[in-house]
This record gives structure tokens, C-alpha cells and sequence, in this order.
């Protein structure tokens, strides 16, 4: 077993050691997209009725998936929030010195929010199927919906990790949630993007993340639709966040940690 | 030189008594003007809760937009309907801006410190809730600029948005003597963390993002039923989208008197408490 992958193993158990045994740190990434989940599942039901909105499950499915991306994006948000208190405790300049790879370290963080990520979306699943969540794919389509939303826990922490890397401040959390808060909702989240119009029309209809949402609620009933342009998109992300990431890497490194 | 130095202004963020009485509301004053001062210093922990509201609004306003072509829904426009999502926050944040600035105070020992002046402990509290609930203000009248430069028909008039603003210094006082409390029992800003998914499920879980009668979900209906956020939004909503429906404005009243005798009862015995130990 190579040396960066120990590491990096050790890194992310103790960051989900952490997320389990400290309730400040577990409590948000719980609470929060069960929050949203519910009221919007719960709230916006006749929304499914408007003219127009033609998803073959309930309008709880289809808000189902908005909270499964949600959930694994903003758990890589959450684990730019320990990065930045790695920094401020001191912690990360100890663990820059312990590791010969410091690459390990990001995919240490990127191992436990992805584990971290299946297991919310396990409990969102379940919560979901307690208001009513309809599953109408097959078992690989369901097994791709799952597999594309935990794709945004990955690409949620390198961008995460590229912004704490570099600001090494959680101060500076904001300037890291906004764009990703900003992407998200500007997603067709509420109604399918035919129904948007004006300008969040044009922007959804070009955010990579519309892509991944719309290939997730086809997949979910069994209409997979635009599969191609969602790991294009997923692929695309990837591919800009792991420069990002790498090199916020070696800007810590530069700094000293 | 003894008159140079009573003279002489107090170094920024020190408060000196002396140099301009002793009496409460002085006192108050003095001690809001440092913790506004000390809010306004730190852009990056009162931006986002200035900016995300207005995002979520500009997004919310625009996504949602169909949905007023739901039979009753009782607006034309969805953004006349979820502005008052941007006064809710805007008191919600006071929640913890009165509450870590207390924190900060405890932590640092301001507080103790306090108890050897002239100065009255009650006054530190008073004046963190003071001026959390000025910044709620002038984020209010923000949003109130914004609803009246994209359109929104304050169907109550210009008496009905002094009655709204009024309403959200209210609710932010409300919010604020919960974020006090918490801060004067705890002194950690751990705890006031740990509260703020309780407020952000209080306001998601409500008749936020539709109307009651039009909720299908009798689980949820029942759930906003009870929760007391659906008051406070209802009453602020009806003078922005109804007009002046005296039964709405009540029941915020009602809610916000309760929350509000809660949290001052709260603040007054845990500041009793923490000033015996001191």
C-alpha cells in the first residue's frame, strides 16, 4: 500500500472520527438538508400542479434530488470549514510536515466527505421515503442517480479545499459557500427549467450543475434523459477543481502550512 | 495634566463612564455605539447575512414565479410574496449578533470587568441587543429600498411599511433577547452555533414558501400550525401583500409579546446568576 494513500486514509478517518464524536461539526451537515428537504417537500406540493410541470412522480421526488446534490455539495463546504480550523489550530502545519505527499492530505478530506456524503444521503433517503419519495428506475438507474450526486461531494470539497488552502482563515467561509450556494440555486430547482423564464432561464440552461440535477431526476424514474452532458459536466468540474485543489495544495505549502 | 487627561478621548473600543455621566440610557448608549461600531468593524460576519437573503430573494423571486398561478395563491408576483424572507433573516441574524457579541464580552472578561465600574451589567445586555437590533434596521430599510425600486405593492401603504418595519425591529428584538439569553447561560459561542438550525428549521418549516391553505402536506400544514414563525410572517406579509388584516397582526403581536417576555425573563435570571458568580 503506497505511503500517500495511508496517509491519506488516516486523514480521513480522523476527520470522520471528528465529524462523528464533535456534535458542532455533525449537527449542520445533519440537520440542514433534512431542513430543506422538508420544508420544501412539504411546503411546495401544489407546485407539481402548476401547467406544464410534467414529472411522472410526485413533487416530492422531484425536490428529492435537489436535496440529495445539495447534501454532498455542501458537505464539501462543511469540509472546508475543518481544513480552515486545521490551519488555525496549528494541526495542518504538523500534518504538512508528517506527510511526504501532501496531496494525501486533500484526498484524505476528499475519502471522508465522500463517505460522509453516502451516509447523509442514505438518511435523506430515508426521511425522503417517509414523505413519500417514489423510486421508478431500475436499480442501475438509481445506483447512477446516487453515483452522480455523490460525484458533487468530491467536486464540492476540491473547491472547497482550493479556497482554504489558500485562505486558511474560516473567516473567510463565506467567499466559498456563496459560489457554491449561488450554482446550486441557480439550478431548476423548483420547477423544471421550462417553466424558468427571463434571465435564470438563460443561466440555468448553461450551469453545469441544471445538467447534473436533470440526468439525476430522469435517472430517479426511469427517463434517463441528458445522461451524456451530465459527466461531461461532472468530468469538466473535475477536471477545473482538481487543478484548483492541487494547487491551493502548494500554495499552503509555500506558505509553510 | 489631571484636566488634559479627563479630557481626553477614550482610546477606541475603551469606554469611559466618566466622561459623560453615569446614568442607564448614557450607559446604554455608549455601550451600543461600541457594539455597533465593534459589528460594522468585522464586513465578513454581517455581509452574508445581508447578501444571502437577497439572493436567495432575486433567485427564489424569479424560480418560483409560476407558482402564482396556483388557484388562491394570494399574490401576482412571487417576490411581494417571499420579501418578507429577507426580514426574517435579517432578525434571525440577530440572534447571534447579539449573542456572540455577548460572548466576545464574557470571553474576553468585559463583563467582569464591567462589575467594577459604575456601569451596570444590565446595560452590556441592553446595549448588545440595542444594536443588533439597529443593524437589523438598517438592513430593513435596505429591503424595504429594494421591494419599492422592483415593484412590490406595499398594499398597506406608507403607514403599513412603518408598521413592517416596526414589526422586524420587533421580531429582531425578540430574536435577540433568545440569542442574549443563550450567550449569558452558556458564554460560548458553541451554543449559540448549535441554535441557529433550530432558527434556520423554524423558518423553513413554516408558511414561508407558501401560503396554509395552500399547503397540501397535512403533516407540514400541522407543523406550521404550531410554529410560531408562521405568525411572525404572515403578519409582516399580510401588510406587504393584503393590506391591514387585524387578526394576522394580532397573532404576530401575540407571538412576539411572548417570545420577547421569554427572552428578557431569560437574559434578566441568567445575568443574575453569572453576576453572583463573578
Amino acid at each position: 500500500m503506497s505511503t500517500t494513500f495511508r496517509a491519506a486514509r488516516a486523514i480521513a478517518w480522523r476527520h470522520l472520527y471528528k465529524w462523528i464524536s464533535v456534535p458542532a461539526n455533525f449537527m449542520p451537515t445533519f440537520i440542514f438538508p433534512l431542513i430543506f428537504f422538508t420544508g420544501f417537500a412539504g411546503a411546495l406540493g401544489r407546485v407539481g400542479e402548476i401547467p406544464g410541470f410534467d414529472y411522472p412522480a410526485n413533487y416530492t421526488t422531484w425536490i428529492f434530488v435537489f436535496s440529495l446534490l445539495q447534501t454532498c455539495l455542501f458537505g464539501g463546504l462543511a469540509t472546508g470549514f475543518t481544513i480552515a480550523g486545521d490551519f488555525q489550530s496549528g494541526f495542518a502545519r504538523r500534518l504538512m510536515l508528517a506527510v511526504a505527499d501532501r496531496n494525501a492530505i486533500l484526498y484524505g478530506y476528499m475519502l471522508s466527505t465522500f463517505l460522509r456524503a453516502a451516509l447523509m444521503s442514505g438518511i435523506v433517503t430515508g426521511v425522503a421515503f417517509i414523505a413519500g419519495l417514489e423510486m421508478l428506475g431500475s436499480v442501475g438507474e438509481i445506483v447512477g442517480m446516487y453515483l452522480l450526486s455523490l460525484s458533487l461531494s468530491l467536486i464540492g470539497t476540491m473547491w472547497a479545499a482550493g479556497v482554504m488552502f489558500r485562505a486558511r482563515d474560516p473567516q473567510l467561509g463565506p467567499a466559498m459557500q456563496i459560489p457554491m450556494f449561488i450554482a446550486i440555486f441557480l439550478a431548476p430547482v423548483y420547477v423544471p427549467l421550462a417553466l424558468l423564464s427571463g434571465w435564470l432561464h438563460a443561466v440555468a440552461r448553461v450551469n453545469p450543475v441544471s445538467h447534473i440535477m436533470g440526468a439525476g431526476r430522469g435517472l430517479l424514474v426511469g427517463q434517463p434523459d441528458d445522461i451524456g452532458l451530465a459527466l461531461v459536466s461532472v468530468a469538466v468540474l473535475f477536471a477545473l477543481l482538481a487543478v484548483w485543489a492541487i494547487t491551493g495544495v502548494r500554495s499552503a505549502e509555500r506558505a509553510g502550512g | 495634566m489631571t484636566s488634559a487627561t479627563a479630557t481626553a478621548p477614550a482610546p477606541q473600543g475603551v469606554v469611559n463612564p466618566h466622561a459623560v455621566g453615569t446614568s442607564l440610557p448614557h450607559q446604554v448608549l455608549l455601550l451600543a455605539r461600541r457594539s455597533i461600531r465593534g459589528a460594522l468593524s468585522s464586513p465578513a460576519g454581517y455581509m452574508p447575512g445581508i447578501v444571502m437573503p437577497l439572493m436567495l430573494l432575486t433567485i427564489n423571486s424569479s424560480a418560483m414565479q409560476r407558482s402564482t398561478s396556483i388557484p388562491g395563491f394570494p399574490a401576482d408576483r412571487f417576490l411581494d410574496f417571499i420579501i418578507v424572507i429577507t426580514f426574517m433573516q435579517a432578525a434571525l441574524f440577530a440572534t447571534s449578533s447579539a449573542g456572540l457579541g455577548l460572548v466576545r464580552d464574557i470571553e474576553s472578561g468585559f463583563l467582569d470587568r464591567l462589575a467594577l465600574t459604575p456601569m451596570r451589567a444590565g446595560a452590556l445586555v441592553v446595549a448588545q441587543i440595542s444594536g443588533a437590533i439597529v443593524i437589523a434596521m438598517g438592513a430593513s430599510l435596505l429591503y424595504v429600498t429594494i421591494g419599492l425600486v422592483t415593484g412590490v405593492d406595499f398594499h398597506a401603504g406608507f403607514l403599513g411599511v412603518l408598521a413592517l418595519l416596526g414589526l422586524a425591529a420587533w421580531t429582531a428584538l425578540a430574536f435577540a433577547t433568545i440569542g442574549a439569553w443563550i450567550a449569558l447561560r452558556s458564554g460560548e459561542s458553541e451554543a449559540l452555533q448549535g441554535i441557529f438550525p433550530l432558527l434556520f428549521a423554524s423558518l423553513f418549516l413554516s408558511t414561508l414558501n407558501m401560503p396554509r391553505e395552500l399547503i397540501q402536506a397535512d403533516w407540514f400544514a400541522a407543523i406550521t400550525r404550531v410554529n410560531p414563525v408562521s405568525y411572525m410572517i404572515d403578519g409582516m406579509r399580510s401588510l406587504i401583500i393584503t393590506g391591514w388584516v387585524p387578526r394576522m397582526l394580532l397573532e404576530d403581536v401575540l407571538v412576539l409579546v411572548v417570545i420577547t417576555a421569554i427572552g428578557v425573563s431569560g437574559c434578566a435570571r441568567a445575568l443574575r446568576r453569572r453576576m453572583a458568580k463573578a
